[in-house]
């Protein structure tokens, strides 16, 4: 069942963990039920895939993931045809003489010699309705976008020696890219737009909660207000909720209480993940912001 | 109220707000305002922030367009009549990004108003140039520098650019066609065409891996002391852009400008307008550290995948002496597959790397080429297309 509301969805991605926005559930919201595609864009590390994963859990629904790559095509994506399995098809009426040209054909290329891939297994009518994922769809090339429009557009793949296939039931899709390449404005004219921001410190505070219950509350606000000044500065590759998350369990493990400069420089590399970066907050920088983050862990009520 | 009428009235102002948004310059089409209509059925309509979330995810597809969105947003919906007032007082047109739509007409006015003055004087000079161009005159154009040129010869030079078409440096994709003569054995093809002979393996279908162009970056410099080159280079920019896809253009001066959208227009006259209205520091300073480190953090990541090959044209004479360009340098040639120097200082027979950036630059690039006269354009494009040579660069780096 598709949630009936903003607020139900809303409920939904809370019950399996994700924390978020009143505009990402609204948006979320209406993909579900316009049966319209989510094409998610947003720096790495702000939770893209993980809605689709969450989704999935929520509606019950099985999870179909597609990791694109350069030079992604049908046969990796959508369907393969067993081709050792039809040569010996053909060697064997041979040998019996049973069948004529016409039989041949339509027996080669019957279901039995076609491989899914996630395309296909998405929407394959045989099987449960599904959550397809299709994950940095930037880094497929442009002629893998054009294959997808049908897919997107009528949740029908066709496939020349076979036929249509339809979806029984439109799959939930969520497109995700990191923008390592500007994605074809024919795909996100079909899509329902959002650009997953970094959370503001309320919001990554109660992710962390969901993520790392273990976490003390007092090191936690710390950790996030930490990590919201360092998005302030001017870094390469900005920390993710992912990192978050990391380091918060960083510091559990070493059983850190609260912030301290010295904890700082030897857990950055959870953090940053450029040497540039690293350099530029290692030290004096990163003990100032440890000094302003704990000023600022202070104003958070507790409770 | 009836719900007929409410659907009514709802309409009218969501058609509206898309016609707003398309003034202010977003591509909306009638598809995106019916889109947002069904969405907004969908959501509880007494709740600002879900019905500004539904409008923008079915109107906005671009991050880029957001923040014009929200200010349309809260312009329209507070008062429709005051935003449709401040629409036709045109407040939104500092905003919009000259959108193409309207280039067309506005080219066209522009050719007209410079019609007598410009267009003829243009063809007589070419005609001019035409009839004294001799075979010594064209090669004495080839080797003549842009910044001694007259405007005849730099009108000549121009249309000689416009013939200048880069090769197409080939890289392999993964991706493979049909093709008789190639490597490979394609399997599906050789069942489908067996069985229009019974079954029978009679031919074998062949194909080939496909190769196309890699992505082209060209950060070129504007400043004061690239002053003269810098009209051809735009054209040179100007006729890459149009001649394969895949090209992002910036220009930089103190700040850098993404002009990829402006240049894609096919008239350089007019994607040269875009162009001067969108640049502000024109012939000013130059900040190539900056400008380069601006690049590395907003762009590199979104237009450096998949092996691409950067053109820097700079004559590396930079304000800042050479603060952080050595290593914004660093951070560029690592993120790109080959890091181009166009050097207009190139031409002196006696130029030595002798400058701060100039220094901070050399040991981080791949090819050090001058970029002064069409003999010097020709021989790039010619480079372009063969693997860089290591040599060559060893001694740019021994001599700085």
């Amino acid at each position: 069942m598709l949630p009936g509301s903003v607020a139900e969805t809303s409920a939904l991605l809370a019950g399996g963990g994700y924390v978020a926005d009143q505009a990402l559930a609204t948006t979320v919201h209406l993909a579900l039920a316009m049966r319209r595609p989510l094409f998610l864009e947003g720096e790495p590390g702000t939770g893209k895939t993980e809605i689709a994963k969450v989704l999935a859990g929520g509606l019950n629904r099985r999870l179909v993931r597609l990791q694109c790559y350069d030079g992604l095509d049908l046969a990796g994506a959508a369907y393969e045809w067993d081709h050792a399995g039809q040569l010996l098809a053909i060697r064997i009426a041979e040998a019996t003489g049973t069948q004529d040209r016409r039989t041949l054909a339509s027996d080669i290329y019957s279901r039995e010699f076609l491989q899914s891939r996630p395309l296909l297994s998405a929407i394959d009518p045989d099987l449960p309705p599904s959550v397809l994922l299709i994950d940095e769809l930037d880094r497929a090339d442009e002629p893998f976008e054009a294959f997808l429009l049908e897919v997107l557009g009528d949740f029908q793949l066709s496939i020349p020696e076979y036929g249509t296939v339809h979806a029984a039931v439109p799959p939930v899709v969520v497109i995700t890219s990191n923008r390592t390449r500007e994605v074809h404005d024919a795909i996100r004219r079909r899509c329902l737009y959002h650009w997953v921001d970094y959370p503001d410190a309320r919001r990554e505070r109660q992710i962390l909660a969901h993520k790392a219950p273990g976490v003390a509350e007092r090191l936690s606000a710390q950790i996030v207000a930490f990590v919201q000044l360092l998005r302030r500065e001017e870094l390469f590759k900005l920390p993710g909720v992912a990192e978050t998350i990391d380091w918060a369990a960083a510091l559990t493990h070493l059983d850190k209480a609260e912030l301290d400069p010295a904890a700082v420089d030897e857990t950055l590399g959870v953090l940053l993940k450029y040497q540039d970066d690293i350099a530029r907050v290692k030290g004096s920088e990163a003990a100032r912001l440890v000094a302003e983050a704990r000023e600022a862990a202070l104003a958070v009520p507790v409770g | 109220m009836s719900t007929g009428a409410r659907g009514g009235r709802l309409a009218g102002n969501v058609f509206r707000f898309a016609r707003l948004l398309r003034h202010a310059g977003l591509p909306v089409g009638p598809a995106d305002a019916l889109a947002a209509l069904d969405a907004l059925q969908l959501v509880d309509i007494g709740s600002p922030g879900e019905v500004r979330a539904a409008l923008r995810a079915t109107l906005v597809h671009r991050h880029e367009h957001a923040e014009l969105f929200e200010a349309a947003f809260r312009l329209f919906w507070r008062d429709p009549d005051a935003a449709r007032a401040a629409a036709a007082l045109g407040l939104f047109e500092a905003a919009k990004p000259k959108p193409p739509e309207r280039a067309p007409p506005g080219s066209r006015r522009l050719a007209e108003a410079l019609a007598p003055a410009a267009e003829p004087r243009l063809r007589e000079s070419r005609e001019e140039v035409a009839a004294e161009l001799l075979q010594s005159d064209r090669e004495r154009l080839q080797g003549l520098d842009f910044e001694a040129m007259s405007a005849a010869e730099i009108a000549a030079a121009k249309a000689e650019i416009r013939r200048l078409a880069l090769p197409l440096d080939q890289q392999r994709t993964r991706r493979r066609r049909t093709d008789p003569a190639g490597p490979h054995v394609d399997l599906r093809a050789t069942l489908r065409a067996s069985l229009r002979r019974g079954g029978e393996l009679v031919e074998i279908a062949h194909s080939r891996r496909v190769s196309r162009p890699p992505p082209l970056v060209v950060l070129c410099d504007i400043s004061g002391s690239m002053g003269r080159y810098t009209q051809i280079l735009l054209h040179f920019l100007h006729a890459v852009a149009n001649d394969r896809d895949r090209v992002h253009s910036f220009l930089f001066g103190t700040r850098l400008t993404n002009v990829t959208r402006h240049l894609r227009h096919r008239d350089p006259e007019v994607a040269f307008q875009l162009i001067s209205h969108l640049v502000v520091d024109w012939s000013g300073g130059t900040r190539i550290g900056e400008a380069l480190q601006q690049f590395n953090r907003c762009w590199a990541r979104r237009v450096l995948a998949q092996g691409a090959v950067v053109l820097l044209v700079t004559d590396g004479l930079d304000r800042d002496g050479a603060a952080h360009l050595g290593e914004a340098m660093e951070r560029l040639h690592r993120s790109c597959a080959r890091l181009v120097w166009l050097n207009p200082l190139l031409r002196w027979d006696g130029f030595a790397p002798k400058s701060q950036g100039i220094r901070a630059m050399l040991g981080h690039v791949d090819e050090f080429k001058p970029v002064h006269n069409l003999a010097s354009l020709r021989a790039l494009v010619e480079s372009l297309s063969r693997p860089a040579s290591p040599r060559e660069m060893h001694r740019w780096r021994i001599a700085a």
